[in-house]
């Protein structure tokens, strides 16, 4: 929709308010009151510039998306009969050239051929279209704004009328984001459907030679790349250990800490950075594993003779445990907060040292909501993409050296669809595949999760 | 003999053991709280540090002749600067004669040495006929040089510097020709091959344009969402699925918003690629959950007292929602927003999928130019090699840092308006 009709609509709803507004005032005001009114006259106002702006706008705007497609259908059936029956590859390229041509600035001469002239028309016609849809979208509106100032009475439930609306669009709201999402993991399930009639699923899950770029260099399709997936997973699952082993000590003895030993001033202070931290850019964390932790690697096995690699799944594994360690202590903080102090004293009470009681009293009770985190943490670090597309490698080596480069679930989506121009190559769909297959698992973790924590709410809540 | 030596006032071996633990216990506590903060500390630390070169350029200071007969082109654009830059050179290092060493002389100035004097006559073209004494950028490895970060005793074939150019440059620093700039075009430029001449100021347009188009969709659906299901919508079957379907949705990982994105924006509806349009709407994707969440748990935590009081003076349903609890709870869900919007701006996982990885030299105009935003192009800067790009890098990260910084303060801010807003829930 161009910028100025866009105004003149928003500037005629504002009239159409005012009109709808005054015209209830001066039927109150004839008839004995505003209390006569059976709603307030800005309800009315409101109305009417619903009744206006609602019709206008979506008349508009389906005429402003779908102005280019009727006007090239206009112009195609107006093309000589050789033109029209081009089969579908090159009739496709030609509609191309004549959106290119209707760019001209002049009208095409007597003797332009065929194709700049139906570039022009194309160019008329897109313009006919526009201002005729655009009058059509003002006149609507207008007449079903004045239909409404007509009807305008005291009895008239202007305010109902308008609470309808709102809970309508409310609802339309929520339409729009649920539909949204369905939608979308529907067509991610159907390229995953076209990818193993490319591949066998029983290659993909069970296969243990990945290089799908193969693919793309041989004409024929699927028969020379190799899809099986065990590598990438095996990767994702030693990088994601690796991240856990890091993680998982420091993130729970510091929650420990904060939850236990910590004044509750430094408790205040501390716990809102920490979250905070859960919250810096992963690609800064990649770019300390590139620059800071990689080479440390390197150089710590030069001193030990070790053989490493410039992209080990090392580096990348533990920086993701750096990045993970906030997540945990956060939430395991608050679970070992939600402990019952009562717990606690009994145990003091009986003579337990303060880690005796923590570890046998507090986090068994706390218990559900660390496991809950953990395995928050532990989905997040699985799909964690930044740092291991900048830190480890590429190359679907099927060994579990942690000093070797190693590949990951993440790295293999981005790297085979990374701008892709194409979606019919197995290598391309089979970052849907693997998507797919990541979404699964975190699903899995988080229902898992989500469940446990609930649980545990649950007992807390009986047991207080 | 044990039985004997058992008292309150000295702990037995096995009391002393258990403190021990304790103690330890304690000390593991505090060493991972310190970790964990420290790492992330030593994290910045490094960052900011290796950044700060980026903040300045060297620039050599040369006499430039703008001479009539090189602007005989009527065009100013088409004429010969890195000529006169090349005779501004030889006016102040003479004898240069051989074409390698005249080669090893302009290699010590920037491209951008030529482009800044288009623009300057460009702007200007009075200037033609003149001569000035003006402060150019020089190449990356002298600018690295100068900020000494290249090692001058390396042997000269694998040194980036010939003996030559350390010669000039020894011969220009004692005259005062060489000086270290603020690096403006580091703030006003879009990206670059030469580490130099690179800027971030079109990651940062794409940046905010792409915030633009995420705010847009995200702030009134997700809002519209969460006030439909926490006030409207009925409790049943369908509408748990739906809370738990959202909860779910929030733990996705990023990547798989592109993947999303890919196949239905890109392929399907054939939306422009890598441009702020198509990121933004794959990013408010992202963020709807967050953003519904925090909006629920806002409206949820206004007392329903409040409601109740608005309902009983006669207001509607409606009327008590949007004259009493929306206002109470906009500052919850106003803080959602921010936070969803802070993730979506250091997110860059799923643009990684729409191909926003390709170079933009360009500073995008509007929502459908290509562009890349500020973490990609951090990713970017991040995997070029070449001499100056490293420090660019952690620049680049200290100005999302500072951005971040910017809206967490914002949320704290609105937080603190929050709990004073209904001082009697808590």
């Amino acid at each position: 929709m161009s910028l100025h009709i866009f105004f003149l609509m928003t500037l005629l709803t504002a009239i159409a308010f005012q009109l709808g507004r005054m015209r209830a005032f001066r039927i109150a005001v004839r008839s004995g009151g505003l209390r006569k009114l059976h709603s307030l006259p800005r309800h009315y106002g409101s109305y009417t510039a619903l009744r206006f702006a609602v019709p206008a706008f979506i008349l508009a705007g389906l005429v402003t998306l779908f102005a280019d497609d009727i006007a090239m259908h206009l112009v195609w059936d107006n093309l000589p009969e050789q033109l029209r029956t081009l089969p579908e590859e090159q009739a496709k390229l030609m509609r191309q050239v004549i959106i290119h041509t209707s760019g001209n600035q002049s009208p095409p001469g007597n003797n332009a051929s065929t194709i700049i002239r139906a570039g022009w028309q194309l160019k008329q016609l897109i313009t006919i279209i526009l201002r005729l849809g655009w009058t059509g979208a003002l006149l609507l509106g207008t007449l079903s704004a004045g239909l409404f100032l007509r009807k305008i009475d005291c009895t008239l439930p202007a305010r109902l009328a308008m609470e309808k609306f709102m809970r309508w669009i409310l609802a339309a709201c929520t339409g729009v984001v649920i539909f949204t999402t369905f939608a979308i993991l529907a067509s991610v399930a159907v390229e995953t459907v076209h990818f193993f009639q490319f591949v066998s699923p029983l290659e993909f899950f069970f296969g243990h030679t990945w290089s799908p770029q193969m693919a793309m260099h041989t004409g024929q399709v699927g028969a020379s790349g190799h899809f099986g997936a065990l590598p990438v997973i095996g990767g994702t699952l030693m990088i994601t250990l690796i991240a856990m082993l890091i993680a998982v000590p420091t993130g729970l003895f510091t929650a420990i800490y904060f939850s236990e030993y910590a004044s509750s001033r430094r408790r205040h202070v501390l716990k809102p950075i920490l979250e905070t931290l859960a919250g810096i850019p992963t690609v800064v964390y990649g770019f300390f594993a590139v620059f800071t932790v990689g080479p440390l690697i390197g150089r710590l096995g030069l001193l030990f003779d070790v053989e490493t690699s410039t992209e080990s799944a090392l580096a990348a594994g533990v920086v993701i445990g750096i990045m993970i360690i906030p997540y945990i202590s956060s939430l395991s903080d608050d679970a070992i907060h939600a402990v019952p102090k009562r717990l606690r004293e009994g145990s003091r009470g009986l003579g337990a040292t303060r880690s005796e009681t923590i570890l046998q009293v507090v986090l068994p009770a706390a218990m559900p909501g660390i496991i809950g985190s953990l395995l928050l943490a532990l989905s997040r670090a699985a799909g964690e993409t930044m740092i291991v597309v900048m830190a480890a490698g590429l190359a679907g080596n099927f060994s579990f050296n942690p000093l070797k480069s190693a590949t990951t679930i993440t790295v293999q989506m981005a790297n085979l669809v990374g701008g892709a121009g194409t979606f019919n190559t197995p290598s391309t769909l089979a970052a849907f595949a693997l998507g797919l297959l990541l979404f699964l698992f975190t699903l899995t973790v988080n229902i898992i999760a989500l469940h446990i924590v609930r649980r545990y709410h649950a007992r807390y809540q009986e047991g207080m | 003999m044990e039985r004997e030596k058992m008292s309150l006032l000295t702990p037995s071996t096995a009391l002393r053991r258990r403190y021990l633990h304790d103690r330890l216990f304690l000390l593991a506590g505090r060493l991972a709280a310190i970790a964990s903060f420290s790492t992330i500390g030593l994290i910045f630390l490094a960052i900011l540090y290796t950044s700060l070169p980026a903040f300045t350029q060297s620039c050599i200071k040369l006499p430039i002749h703008f001479e009539e007969t090189a602007f005989s082109d009527e065009n100013l654009a088409l004429a010969d600067y890195d000529m006169l830059v090349a005779q501004a050179l030889a006016r102040i290092i003479p004898g240069v004669t051989d074409p390698g060493e005249k080669e090893d002389l302009m290699g010590m100035m920037s491209p951008g040495a030529a482009w800044r004097l288009q623009q300057m006559v460009g702007s200007n073209p009075k200037r033609i006929g003149t001569v000035e004494q003006l402060w150019l950028p020089a190449s990356a490895d002298i600018d690295m040089l100068r900020k000494g970060k290249l090692d001058r005793t390396t042997p000269e074939q694998r040194r980036r510097l010939s003996k030559r150019q350390l010669k000039w440059y020894d011969q220009l620093n004692a005259e005062g020709r060489i000086k270290r700039h603020f690096n403006r075009v580091f703030f006003t430029a879009p990206n670059s091959t030469e580490a130099e001449l690179a800027g971030i100021y079109g990651a940062v347009k794409g940046s905010l344009l792409t915030m633009f188009i995420t705010l847009v969709l995200s702030f009134p659906l997700g809002a519209g969402t969460a006030i439909y299901l926490q006030e409207f919508a009925p409790r049943n079957r369908l509408t748990t699925t739906i809370t738990v379907t959202i909860n779910n949705l929030a733990a996705v990982p990023p990547i798989l918003y592109g993947l999303l994105g890919l196949a239905v924006f890109i392929n399907f509806f054939h939306l422009p690629r890598a441009t702020p349009l198509v990121a933004g709407m794959v990013l408010s994707l992202m963020t709807f959950p967050s953003i519904i969440m925090a909006s629920r748990n806002a409206l949820a935590a206004v007392p329903r007292s409040v409601c109740d009081a608005a309902l009983a003076l006669g207001a509607s349903r409606m009327q008590s929602i949007t004259h009493h609890i929306l206002p109470a709870a906009m500052p919850g869900i106003l803080t959602g927003t921010l936070l969803g919007l802070a993730q979506a701006f250091g997110e860059c996982a799923p643009l990684l999928m729409l191909g926003m990885v390709a170079f933009v030299g360009n500073i995008p105009a509007g929502i459908t130019d290509p562009a890349t935003v500020l973490p990609m192009q951090i990713y970017l800067w991040a995997d070029n090699s070449g001499q100056g790009f490293p420090e660019k890098t952690a620049a680049a990260i200290v100005i999302m840092m500072l951005f971040l910084v910017i809206v967490n303060t914002m949320v704290l801010w609105l937080r603190r308006k929050f709990e004073n807003s209904h001082p009697h829930t808590s």
